[in-house]
């Protein structure tokens, strides 16, 4: 036990003799979850448009400017004819062209109705649809204003209720998927390197022929990890509730207790990598590239698992990230317990377990 | 055959920050001399080597090799000296023909002249069986007598070796050392960092480092009178002991 | 010229002797172009409907029917109390619940008017906005049914103006998202791997010392240099072209505009990441350093490049920074390019803002690299 702690001493002393990559580890965390929480997010305004009004009318510029003030759009430009349409959208700025008919105000008073065709660039389609929809809704309440003398029979008005995020703010999606992101690629590739590490270099088999048992080796080198990626997780959880106003409604003690968990299950995922590669570039490739793209894709961090291609819903279960932005978001904002996310810390248990007995068994073979 | 100096150094400083590494030594190499450069770990032997191979450029002081200015001219050094550090330095992913012929490249020798080099290498070297294997595969003395060898590929001027016999066995030690005395009747002349006092004997002249100043510099046979001892190694411990 | 051959000679040897790194570098890149191109999407579909009938009518039950119907919903369940359908979106289950009250029949007939209660799991704010506006559209749709049948001719003289607007998508009717996405993805495949393998590639040869030992031959800077990164230059094209190969073969990602114009492009961005690269290894000492800074930039590229998340709705501060990304630049570039065959004039801004951060990263790459300390 005694030798096990001047173990663990050593991987502190190596941990805290580097400055610079302790600066990296703490202030890389901090600096992206301040950079994301504030910068990204997935609704679309300010989108710059063109405007071909044929018509140019008193209905058309009433239109233009609800458009204008809305904020949605920013930048509207007034085109001439339709081929500039093409050249706009090459140059990529402008996201849509709104184009009113010819004589637009007198139709929509003789005819009852006029017609504005909304062309999108949807090369980007998620923008290119909600602009569709936010031009309509714009639309749509023009109508009724111009309407309001006349009663419309029949109608069934919804009145929605938003639960849990009554405004709408994307950053109660971003800020759990970012420390998750944070959480797991930090400590699944400091465990992986610092061990492929001394494999490398030649000292694993010097620490493999000590008295020490190999999974005691392991164990020690990972303690500091778990000791840093805590006080990461603390800063993270502090930063987004001071800062970004992300409620905690269930219990703080759980938060914690579900996060140690998620880190373990990292670290080991860490170890498991370490097990299967020889040179630290394999280690690295593997855990940067191989775990960066799929957790940030398929763990439902930006985009909804309920979306993902059933064979890809599938993938996305065997990714911890996935169940720890489930509990994360559980716990900060519908708050609530274990008797409900049982099911998630099990997997999320099931899985450090699974990481764990493997690189046990892959370090045996290899000893033999 | 005229005596003349290749490396003339004189009041060479090395500082890190408040740290004096190697503090205004003096000394002078002559060609196809081996020259020992002795010192305890820490003394400042590889920092004062590193300054005349034009890979650290020196506080103050001067400093001539092979007839260039490691100041002005590190390149023209680089040209006219081969160097072997204490770390293994080949491609361990590349087979041995492949170390060499890059190694040959880089210094521009031509295709020819890469191929004869070679073929003369690897049987100097008796490593025919294994030309096409990777160097990783190699024992680490073989790993070592080939990159002495790689060091000499574009016949340079002087070979600096720091610490080449670190973790080798004694027979591997022993044929290295006839190399070295190989190269220099072949009028190279041998700059070797050690630390191993019994290979100090093999010199034709010794300096001796304690703490970044060269505290003695002569024949070991000379030193040994003047300190009136029967081993180089004694002469170390009464110098170390100041 | 020669001593340049030898170094990319050198280095090619060891990429393709590296049996676990080849694969890695390759195949690890178009197998998650294959299957993440597929991951990302916008879209909100199959989303978990649940309603509470107080009403029971026929009327009550039609309008569960549209929902049915729309392919953007999957029913599961029918609640019995607002109650049991609560704690159901506190598990997960559900995603909408619809609650239509009491009396929702008679007083559609009666007062001409009756309301609907909905209530979107709003955790993704995007996506319940989506959802809230399928739910609009599916009721207005059934409201229109509702006039339409139930119009008494008194009705009839109050026909309202209507404003109609009919949409049209171009370069990507169906609006389909892997034609949006494989491009990006490509992007990001392409940018990592050349990032980390020229990051990696010097701070490892000064880790295992190979390093001090080229720094004592008489070989110039620009020879290492250059030397160094070409054959990452080639690795890069070599892996664009493989997953442009992939796009059109595989998804269908039409290619409109010139290839030549995409290679040139192309070309220099790779050389930013490169240098990107060769600097971080100059400002390192191992390997596990080099990863951390190139990990820490990688991330910020990817989530501000406006790949995944739109640049226009970020912070005017924000926005500015995005000036500094390289990963933005192409992104936009590519998808002009290959969706809308934009020219060499329309992406001049772009080109002329990658060739100056080429030159800007090459020459601090250039100057950072030290043979002497």
């Amino acid at each position: 036990m005694k030798r096990f702690i001047g173990f663990i001493k050593k991987e502190f002393y190596h941990i805290f003799r580097d400055k610079r990559s302790l600066f990296i580890l703490f202030g890389m965390p901090i600096a992206q979850i301040m950079l994301f929480g504030f910068a990204i997010t997935n609704e679309i305004n300010n989108v710059d448009i063109a405007i071909l009004d044929k018509s140019k009318d008193v209905t058309t510029q009433e239109i233009i400017n609800k458009i204008s003030s809305s904020k949605y759009f920013s930048n509207k430009q007034l085109i001439e004819n339709e081929a500039e349409i093409a050249s706009v959208f090459k140059k990529g700025k402008v996201k849509a062209v709104l184009i009113f008919e010819n004589d637009f105000s007198k139709k929509l008073i003789k005819e009852n109705k006029a017609t504005i065709q909304i062309i999108t660039d949807a090369t980007d389609p998620n923008t290119a649809n909600t602009i569709s929809n936010f031009t309509n809704s714009i639309l749509h309440n023009y109508q009724q204003e111009i309407n309001k003398d006349i009663k419309i029979a029949y109608q069934i008005i919804p009145q929605t209720q938003m639960a849990y995020n009554a405004e709408l703010k994307s950053v109660f999606m971003f800020v759990p998927g970012v420390m998750t992101i944070i959480l797991m690629l930090v400590s699944a590739m400091m465990t992986s390197i610092s061990i492929t590490k001394e494999k490398e270099l030649g000292t694993m088999e010097i620490l493999l022929v000590s008295p020490l048992k190999p999974f005691q080796v392991i164990i020690g080198k990972v303690v500091p990890y778990i000791f840093l990626s805590v006080i990461n997780a603390i800063v993270i959880i502090v930063l987004s509730i001071f800062i970004f106003k992300m409620p905690v409604q269930g219990s703080l003690i759980m938060l914690g207790a579900e996060s140690i968990l998620f880190i373990i299950n990292a670290l080991s995922l860490g170890i498991l990598i370490s097990t299967f590669s020889e040179t630290q570039q394999t280690a690295m490739l593997v855990s940067f590239m191989g775990l960066l793209l799929p957790v940030m894709l398929l763990s439902g961090f930006i985009f909804p698992i309920s979306s993902l291609p059933n064979i890809l819903q599938i993938i996305s279960t065997i990714i911890p990230a996935t169940w720890y932005i489930i509990i994360l978001k559980g716990i900060m904002l519908k708050g609530v317990g274990l008797a409900i996310l049982w099911k998630e810390t099990l997997i999320l248990l099931g899985m450090t377990v699974f990481f764990m007995a493997l690189s046990i068994k892959k370090y045996k073979i290899r000893l033999e | 055959m005229k005596q003349t100096n290749v490396i003339k150094v004189e009041n060479l400083t090395k500082m890190f920050g408040d740290f004096t590494a190697v503090n205004a030594v003096s000394f002078e190499v002559k060609k196809g001399e081996i020259f020992g450069f002795l010192g305890a770990n820490g003394a400042g032997k590889t920092t004062a080597m590193k300054m005349l191979i034009g890979i650290s450029t020196p506080t103050s002081g001067d400093a001539q090799v092979a007839g260039f200015d490691v100041y002005k001219n590190p390149d023209d050094i680089k040209k006219n000296i081969g160097y072997m550090s204490q770390k293994f330095a080949l491609y361990d992913d590349l087979t041995v023909k492949e170390n060499i012929t890059f190694f040959g490249g880089i210094y521009g020798l031509s295709r020819h002249q890469i191929k004869e080099k070679r073929c003369q290498l690897v049987e100097e070297l008796g490593l025919q069986e294994v030309v096409n294997e990777l160097v990783s595969s190699l024992p680490l003395g073989w790993k070592q007598k080939l990159a002495f060898s790689v060091a000499l590929l574009h016949d340079p001027k002087i070979i600096f070796l720091d610490e080449p016999t670190g973790g080798v066995d004694p027979i591997t030690r022993r044929q290295f050392w006839e190399m070295i005395y190989k190269t220099a009747h072949n009028g190279t002349t041998v700059f070797v960092t050690t630390h191993y006092m019994d290979e100090a004997e093999y010199c034709d002249r010794v300096s001796i480092m304690v703490d970044g100043k060269i505290e003695a510099l002569d024949s070991p046979k000379k030193l040994k009178e003047h300190f009136n001892v029967a081993s180089m190694n004694d002469v170390f411990l009464k110098l170390a002991r100041g | 010229m020669k001593i340049i051959g030898y170094i990319i000679q050198k280095e090619f040897k060891q990429i393709f002797r590296n049996k676990v790194m080849l694969p890695l570098i390759f195949i690890m890149p178009l197998i998650q172009l294959i299957i993440l191109s597929n991951a990302a999407t916008f879209e909100v579909k199959n989303i978990k409907f649940s309603y509470i009938d107080q009403d029971k009518t026929s009327f009550s039950r039609a309008l569960i029917d549209k929902f049915e119907a729309s392919t953007y919903f999957n029913v599961i369940t029918d609640f019995s109390s607002s109650k049991i359908a609560n704690s159901a979106m506190l598990k997960g289950e559900v995603d909408v619940i619809l609650e239509i009250p009491q009396y929702f029949e008679r007083d559609l007939l009666k007062d001409k008017k009756t309301d609907l209660s909905v209530i979107i799991n709003a955790i993704d704010g995007a996506a319940a906005g989506v959802e809230n506006v399928y739910i609009i559209q599916i009721v207005q749709s059934f409201n229109k049914n509702a006039q339409t049948n139930l119009m008494q001719p008194s009705d009839l003289k109050n026909m309202p103006k209507s404003i109609l607007s009919i949409p049209s998508f171009w370069y990507n009717k169906t609006l389909n998202y892997k034609t949006f996405m494989v491009p990006g993805i490509l992007v990001l495949l392409v940018t990592m791997i050349t990032l980390f393998l020229s990051g990696m590639n010097i701070v490892r040869e000064k880790e295992i010392g190979t390093l001090e030992q080229m720094n004592v031959t008489p070989i110039k800077k620009h020879q290492f240099i250059i030397g160094k990164l070409f054959p990452f230059w080639v690795l890069g094209m070599l892996l664009l072209t493989v997953g442009l190969i992939i796009a059109r073969v595989l998804f269908n990602v039409p290619m409109v505009g010139s290839p030549v114009l995409m290679y040139v492009y192309t070309s220099i961005y790779i050389l930013v990441i490169l240098g990107m690269g060769l600097f971080i290894s100059n400002f390192t000492d191992t390997q596990q350093q080099a990863m951390f800074i190139a990990w820490f930039f990688v991330v910020i590229f990817i989530l501000m490049s406006g790949l995944f998340t739109p640049i226009e709705s970020m912070p005017q501060w924000a926005q500015h920074l995005t000036v500094f990304n390289p990963i933005k630049f192409y992104v936009e570039v590519m998808r002009m390019v290959m969706l809308k065959g934009s020219s060499f004039t329309d992406i001049l801004p772009q080109f002329g803002k990658t060739f100056l951060y080429a030159i800007v990263m090459n020459g601090l790459a250039v100057w950072s690299y030290k043979k002497t300390s």
